[in-house]
């Protein structure tokens, strides 16, 4: 499984997702699923799967599928 | 990390009030035009649209009480994300608080930038002195909950040291301390709870707390009843369980994201780069000298969905010095607060203006 399939795979996992969301565009708070108790059970999820850390900023900053995906491009993730 | 500490707490005195003059002024004008009690409310005060204020203190502010009895919001109802509400003391009333998508994503990086003075950009593994209950009801917060969730972003491994029955967790905060007690862990909850749940329980069992950073905030009234005010929660705590990083901070659901910070060195509360505090004379409103106790206001930039800019809240307090302690500007205590009918007095001057 490439990186963006494994991320897909948590953000399904962690927050609950159902099918035929389409996860790869979805931004934080534009579903009930992706609110504040969600994105505190993702950041969890995605530092466990990918064995990373975020910082404080990071994880305020982290706004979409996209924008986590890039994060964890830049912190080599799934290399 | 200094750079942080100066990105944040960094202004002198008369530097702030020159940054903050202007961004006060625009949005009260902002607020004037996009929140009609508002206007009606500063007109009826005698405040003229497009005035220029002299300072920081003459920006006209609103009791906080306000935001109970009226609807103050500053964005169209469609583009309400989130509305917060606060308990009072009061009970049944219940302050609304309105914001959009733009000011839920602003108010944790305010927050965050702040925090990020004492706490540094690490997430540190958390103890969370609260219920994992707190924050099950996803559609509506309590302030406690908001506050929780709030502050869950700053920590990592978070262990909640309450069971859901709302009764510390002894085995709980061992295995946290087990797992992370070796080396800096933060730790937050509410003043109260802090002390009831977590010093009384650290002190008989002795656990070892000597690693740990703690945020706490709410208020002191109950602690005040069992003869422990700041200074003695502090010794207390570094006393029985090494814990001597401990920082209070003051802020309110009607200014989210804006809190004013204890020092260091403890007993004092600074302000933010971007807000300020007013200590007001309750009889004839004009600023206190340092060191005599009044009204406190808030005043922060923050603030951009509904008019919470400046506020006069309820509490008491005084400034104790400027520009002479652990970091710049204005630092300062909160007394507790103020006497019901004072408050009630003052708040029903500006309802009858907003009738």
């Amino acid at each position: 499984m490439d990186l963006q399939q494994r991320l897909r795979s948590t953000f399904v996992e962690a927050l609950g997702l159902g099918e035929g969301v389409d996860v790869e565009n979805l931004k934080y708070r534009e579903i009930e699923e992706w609110d504040s108790v969600g994105h505190m059970a993702l950041v969890a999820a995605i530092e466990d799967e990918f064995d990373v850390q975020f910082d404080t900023d990071q994880v305020i900053d982290m706004s979409s599928f996209k924008v986590a995906l890039d994060m964890l491009r830049v912190l080599g993730a799934g290399d | 990390m200094t750079a942080i500490v100066e990105g944040v707490f960094g202004l002198g005195q008369s530097e702030r009030e020159a940054a903050l003059l202007p961004a006060l002024t625009e949005l009260t004008e902002h607020h004037r035009a996009h929140c009609e009690p508002y206007d009606r409310i500063l007109g009826s005060l005698g405040h003229a649209r497009g005035a220029d204020f002299g300072s920081v203190e003459q920006v006209p502010w609103l009791p906080v009480r306000m935001f109970k009895h009226h609807v103050l919001k500053s964005v169209p109802d469609d583009q309400v994300f989130k509305v917060l509400t606060s308990s009072g003391t009061t009970g049944a009333e219940v302050s609304r608080i309105y914001l959009d998508k733009e000011a839920a994503a602003d108010q944790p990086r305010y927050l965050g930038r702040t925090l990020q003075a004492v706490l540094g950009e690490k997430r540190l593994p958390m103890l969370m002195v609260d219920t994992i209950g707190i924050i099950k009801n996803r559609r509506s917060f309590s302030a406690r909950g908001a506050g929780v969730l709030g502050m869950a972003n700053f920590g990592r491994k978070h262990v909640y040291a309450l069971d859901e029955d709302d009764q510390p967790d002894v085995e709980a905060i061992k295995g946290f301390l087990a797992a992370h007690g070796d080396e800096p862990f933060l730790i937050f909850g509410f003043t109260f709870m802090v002390w009831q749940y977590l010093y009384e329980v650290a002190r008989e069992h002795r656990l070892d707390l000597s690693n740990g950073i703690l945020i706490h905030s709410g208020g002191w009234k109950k602690l005040i009843d069992r003869a422990v005010d700041n200074t003695e929660f502090r010794r207390r705590f570094a006393q029985d369980t090494g814990l001597t990083r401990i920082h209070n901070y003051y802020g309110m659901v009607e200014q989210l994201g804006t809190v004013f910070v204890e020092g260091p060195s403890g007993n004092s509360l600074y302000c933010p780069d971007f807000a300020d505090v007013v200590i007001r004379d309750p009889e004839t409103w004009a600023e206190q000298p340092v060191g005599v106790p009044g009204v406190i206001e808030v005043v922060s930039t923050v603030p951009r969905s509904y008019p919470g800019h400046a506020l006069l809240t309820e509490d008491l307090g005084v400034v104790h010095g400027i520009d002479d302690g652990d970091w710049p500007g204005k630092r300062f205590s909160v007394l507790g607060r103020l006497p019901r009918a004072e408050a009630r007095g003052c708040s029903d001057t500006f309802s009858g203006g907003a009738a």
